[in-house]
């Protein structure tokens, strides 16, 4: 996939979280990782990607096409993607695999033998299908993170995209769901990740975006940018990461 | 000692406590030397149970009133249009904060005959329901607010519209942590509804007053009043609680 984002605005309030925002991977990026600082603007950035927050100007083109801003269009656009947040993804009310389940069938038009099929493949796949009728309150972290994973799959989305779906995990759960996403990537999901896990990053990504301040300082291949940062916010981000690893 | 197994021991405790509340009421009613009349408050068991089964009706029907009319003033108070948040805020505002005695006497004898309806009972349903009503539409707003940031977010990006949103996230979330607030509401509704009496509806309280002034007894048609409350409001208050429990296990 090729994605870009023209000078992509974001406020909230009077604090401009995106300012002007400007990238563009190449034509065969795959996995596309938003690295930064916290607070740089990457879960934004993220978000805005997706479809999921419309930007108040400029633009994000997939494979060349614009999304639209339109409501009913831009609804469209975000159900054709899956999201992954930090944590609280699932609905506490529902049983994993009615959080599965439900969108299939409400969003996607599954009758309800099919979504629940879907579901429990999933499950299967990311190995939570024992715990398919728990509640997530029942569930440890790591399981919640995969089976959100799982949620966000079961549609085929056509880009995946993860915001910190690690930093609230211990670092047994954070293997566990870095584990699946590696998976995902070599089996040739697009996705955009935002992550502060540099390594898995290094190892995953074939395309960074690199953020700070709600602008974007650097987007290049991941094995450039790896090995000779251009920027000084770059260096020092890399540099402080890696001070105790 | 032996050791009691533990799910004897509650029992053992409420039978421990009922007798020594016995006693001290015996104790009591030995020192004032009430003379007890129980024959003449019998002979007006069936006005008592006409009043109880008033009461539960008219109780029955602001329950449902008062469930709509606390969802139409907590839409009111999240509402868009700001005229119609402030009006629906004062009125919830004005309801809570007012004596139900003072609303019963000016909605019934000034207002109710301004619009020249004549119905004690009618009246006192839809005042009574808006009263309670008032009360819902902070718990049901409670319940609404306090469903997470990120719960709405995960709506929106498995792609449910607003509309699907509130029926398949906001709602369910909503209504089982309004449903041991509710509950409880309900069982002061029901024992609010003795207001009634000041307009003129033959309620239970009516009824029991009716009886003491008539057998020159008291405490003979009292006691058998908060009996029949109890009956109602005691299951209603255990129901509660268990929800209330349950809540806690799911979240
Ligand atoms: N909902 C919000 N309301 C107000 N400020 C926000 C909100 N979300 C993010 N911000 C601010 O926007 C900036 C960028 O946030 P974010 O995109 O979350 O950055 P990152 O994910 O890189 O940490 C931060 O300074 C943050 O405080
Ligand atoms: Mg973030």
């Amino acid at each position: 996939m090729k994605l870009e984002g023209h000078r992509l605005t974001k406020s909230y309030g009077a604090f401009r979280a995106l300012d002007a925002a400007s990238f563009s991977t190449g034509d065969e990026a795959r996995v596309v990782a938003l690295l930064g600082p916290s607070g740089g603007g990457k879960s934004t950035l993220l978000r805005v990607l997706g479809g999921l927050l419309l930007p108040e100007s400029g633009e994000v083109r997939l494979d060349g096409e614009a999304l639209p801003h339109e409501p009913a269009a831009a609804l469209a656009t975000l159900r054709c993607n899956g999201f992954v947040f930090q944590g609280y993804n699932l609905f506490a009310h529902l049983s994993l695999q009615e959080n599965i389940a439900l969108p299939l069938r409400e969003v996607h038009g599954l009758a309800v033998v099919e979504a629940e099929a879907r579901a429990c493949e999933l499950l299967e796949r990311l190995g939570l299908v024992d715990h398919r009728h728990k509640r997530p309150a029942e569930l440890s972290g790591g399981q919640q993170q995969r089976g959100a994973i799982a949620r966000a799959l079961a549609p085929r989305p056509r880009l995946l995209l993860l915001d910190e779906p690690t930093s609230a995990l211990d670092p047994v759960m954070t293997g566990e769901v870095l584990d699946v996403v590696r998976e995902l990537a070599e089996q040739g999901q697009q996705i955009v990740l935002a992550t502060h896990e540099i390594s898995f990053a290094r190892r995953v990504a074939d395309w960074v975006v690199f953020l700070a301040g709600g602008r974007v300082l650097e987007s290049c291949e991941a094995p450039a940018f790896f090995q000779a940062p251009a920027t000084a916010a770059a260096r020092e981000y890399l540099g402080g990461l890696s001070k105790y690893r | 000692m032996p050791r009691i197994p533990s799910s004897f021991r509650r029992p053992l405790w409420i039978l421990l406590l009922l007798g020594a509340l016995s006693f001290a009421l015996y104790a009591v009613f030995a020192r004032v030397h009430y003379a007890w009349n129980w024959q003449r408050a019998w002979q007006y068991r069936e006005q008592f149970v006409q009043g109880w089964l008033l009461t539960l009706g008219l109780s029955l029907a602001a329950m449902a009133l008062s469930v709509l009319v606390g969802f139409a003033l907590m839409l009111g108070r999240r509402a868009r249009a700001e005229p119609l948040r402030l009006l629906c805020t004062g009125t919830v505002e004005l309801l809570r904060g007012s004596p139900l005695l003072v609303q019963l006497l000016v909605g019934y004898y000034i207002l109710a005959t301004a619009v020249e309806i004549h119905s004690p009972l009618l009246v006192g349903i839809v005042l009574l329901a808006c009263f309670e009503g008032a009360y819902l539409a902070e718990i049901f707003r409670g319940a609404i607010e306090s469903i997470s940031a990120s719960q709405m977010e995960a709506a929106r990006a498995v792609g449910f519209d607003r509309w699907q949103t509130y029926r398949f996230v906001v709602l369910p979330q909503a209504v089982r942590r309004a449903l041991p607030g509710t509950t409880g509401q309900l069982v002061s509704l029901i024992k609010d509804s003795s207001l009634l009496s000041v307009i003129g509806v033959e309620e239970l309280v009516q009824k029991v007053r009716i009886l003491n002034s008539g057998s020159y007894t008291s405490l003979e048609g009292y006691l058998p009043l908060a009996a029949a409350y109890l009956v109602v409001t005691l299951p209603l208050s255990w129901y509660a609680r268990r929800l209330e429990r349950r809540f806690a296990y799911e979240t």
